[in-house]
């Protein structure tokens, strides 16, 4: 008789996502669904709303990444108010940028230590009430504290250009709302408590010396797990350098042959489509070059540095080619390589943060321009977790009339599907028994990816697991919850 | 004395009253030995394996499972408090509670740019929770006992609220704490 294995992340409780296994007699895998949950209405309910709401609006969608949002609505309506790439007051731009990137910095930051970390330093077997934040903090008072502060530092940076830490107003329609006083700057720079971005440098070297200590005992592992080809898109300067806040969209395929060509965002939906299943409310993005079945693709770190030619910035360029090394300059398909991938963009951020810092530009005092009004606007960014697309059509009494966003999630989720249906196949199927550890692994798949509907995880846990096992006659043979 | 026992909940909100709990930085360190986490995102704790003192509810609720919750809470809980715009009136998602439902769904998957006009569907699958008519405040399913404003609530806010429920004083949330944006 066939099995239903449900395992909820965030649980029915918190209703966010969950993962359905379906099982053969014999206990063999014969179909996986990562399904997605949540449903807001957003893109009706913005409907009539005056344009200049919808950066302080969106960003609403979700406080995990809310600069994301609030930035990607801004650039989105620089365009309908005539200000597009390129036009901005330089003040605003790379007031944007250092928001951007202090952001990437927190994220990325909150990520590996307080999400990822537990698994590497205290096992994938471990016993699940330490595994979490609250047992590194037991376990290395020291790397806990560090945590806490990387992630602080990112979050100040935020509040001095934002306005607040969590959805701030910094950026609007052409241009921003301030810019930044030499005595914030100099925080940042010679702060008395330390907390200064040379020493973000030195914390976000030591997290990518920690990682590799852990892949260089662990390589099947870090190496072999949930690792499948696919495709890579993101934003890449039109150098082909990596940049998080601008640029134009590449993508490459499993071999590192350019299947999407440094192509204008504003035409995205030249080429991008999106596929609805029933089964989840997120849609499944595609290339339309490639069609649905082979066009879907991965996005976020382990996608940005297999695009981008290279890093432009010494630390992280030098960190790059050794990781480049390592896959002989080929795209690298290895999901848990993402949490190194992550680590030095880490790095990478820090670095644009002290450049920025040491800019004059960021105390002008042009804030603001506008041009030519235009009915709707494209507004691209590299969020924390991949290319995240905002578009919006505005009508000439300035109410917004048509809203679609591609979140950065959304173009994770086949490759998301296919690292749980590699753990189904791989550690479940055939299996007697369901162990606490193999529940882990469908978790720590889907973790790579860093899912922002799983938000929960990201706060400061670990996504709470419920398995059931149905037979087909819908009776409960086995639940484990933990 | 054992330590007092706290728990959180993310109903249909933007994690982001979380993230400005997590903003109160350093003093996590101390708060994890002080008080002990029980059922929350913070840890693993899935179902309550004792009575809760303090509960701290983000969101409001948009779909049957997040009712669940709220009242499982309450159930466990001695207080229960609303944290941000989205659990004391529904937030943002409530914008969607003057429009019919079967319109939100249409906008988001039958005009989609992106998706192919032949092969627009609305998902449906049993494995999907049901969505509410619309977006309720949590007072309205529960009784709850206190109210922190702001969209996020400051760190600074939730820190002291936390701490005079802990010690059993009464709240001293003075007008700097309150005001935000
Ligand atoms: S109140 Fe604001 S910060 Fe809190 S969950 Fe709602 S939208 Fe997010």
């Amino acid at each position: 008789m066939g099995k239903k294995i449900t395992i909820e992340p965030v649980t029915r409780v918190e209703g966010h996502g969950k993962v359905t296994i379906r099982l053969d007699d014999a206990g063999r895998v014969t179909e996986s669904r990562f399904h997605v949950v949540e449903f807001r209405g957003f893109e009706r309910f913005v409907q009539g709303r005056p344009y200049w709401e919808a950066p302080v609006l969106v960003q609403r969608l979700c406080g995990i990444c809310p600069v994301s949002h609030h930035l990607a609505a801004a650039k989105a309506m620089d365009v309908v108010v005539g200000t597009g790439p390129g036009k901005l007051p330089v003040t605003a731009e790379k007031m944007r940028r250092l928001m951007h990137y202090g952001q990437m910095f927190q994220s990325h930051a909150l990520h590996f230590f307080h999400l990822a970390s537990p698994d590497f330093l205290l096992g994938l077997d471990a016993d699940p009430a330490v595994r979490n934040v609250i047992g590194i903090i037991g376990l290395d008072k020291g790397l806990a504290t560090q945590a806490v502060l990387m992630r602080k530092f990112g979050q100040e940076i935020i509040l001095a250009t934002a306005g607040k830490k969590v959805h701030g107003t910094g950026a609007i329609p052409g241009g921003i709302n301030k810019n930044l006083a030499p005595e914030e700057r100099d925080r940042f720079l010679k702060s008395p408590d330390g907390l200064t971005v040379d020493r973000m440098i030195e914390w976000a070297r030591a997290a990518i010396e920690l990682f590799k200590g852990y892949h260089a005992k662990n390589k099947d592992l870090v190496d072999g797990f949930a690792a499948f080809p696919s495709n890579h898109l993101s934003l890449v300067r039109k150098d082909g350098a990596l940049d998080f806040y601008h640029g134009v969209l590449r993508a490459v395929d499993a071999d590192g042959r350019k299947v999407l060509g440094d192509v204008d965002y504003q035409d995205y939906l030249s080429y991008i489509g999106e596929e609805t299943r029933a089964w989840s409310y997120m849609k499944f993005p595609y290339l339309r070059s490639l069609g649905k079945a082979a066009g879907w693709y991965r996005v976020g770190p382990l996608a940005r540095l297999n695009t981008c030619d290279y890093i432009p910035s010494p630390l992280a360029q030098k960190e790059f080619e050794a990781y480049k090394a390592y896959t002989d300059g080929k795209p690298n398909n290895m999901s848990l390589h993402t949490h190194w991938a992550r680590l030095i963009e880490l790095l990478h951020a820090a670095e644009v943060i002290k450049e920025l810092l040491l800019d004059k530009d960021l105390q002008g005092g042009k804030l603001v321009r506008t041009g030519r009004r235009a009915p709707e606007g494209v507004g691209l960014i590299e969020a924390p977790r991949g290319t995240l697309f905002h578009h919006y059509r505005v009508s000439a009494d300035d109410q917004i009339t048509m809203a679609n966003l591609i979140v950065s999630t959304t173009n994770n989720n086949e490759s998301m599907n296919r690292a749980v249906d590699w753990v189904a196949r791989n550690v479940i199927s055939g299996r007697p028994e369901i162990t606490e550890g193999m529940l882990n692994r469908v978790e720590v798949a889907i973790r790579a990816y860093d899912p922002c509907l799983s938000c929960a995880t990201h706060a400061l846990g670990r996504m709470p697991l419920e398995v059931t096992l149905v037979d087909a006659a819908g009776r409960v043979r086995q639940r484990k919850v933990r | 004395m054992s330590k007092p026992v706290i728990a959180t909940a993310s109903l249909a909100g933007c994690f982001g009253c979380h993230m400005s709990f997590l903003d109160i930085d350093e003093r996590i360190l101390p708060l994890v030995e002080l008080v002990e986490f029980n059922k929350s995102p913070i840890d693993d704790i899935k179902k309550f394996s004792k009575p809760v003192d303090v509960g701290l509810i983000e969101g409001g609720c948009c779909n049957s499972e997040n009712v669940h919750v709220l009242r499982d809470f309450r159930k466990n809980c001695k207080v229960l408090v609303s944290v941000g715009e989205c659990a004391i009136m529904g937030g943002l998602p409530a914008l969607r509670n003057s429009i019919p439902l079967r319109e939100c769904l249409e906008e988001a998957y039958l005009n989609a740019p992106t998706v192919d006009p032949a092969e627009r569907i609305i998902p449906n699958d049993e494995e999907l929770p049901i969505i509410l008519d619309k977006v309720y405040p949590c007072h309205e399913i529960v009784k709850i006992d206190h109210f922190l404003p702001g969209c996020p609530p400051s760190a600074d806010l939730i820190w002291e609220a936390l701490n005079a429920l802990i010690e059993g004083r009464p709240l001293h949330l003075t007008y700097d704490l309150i005001k935000f944006d």
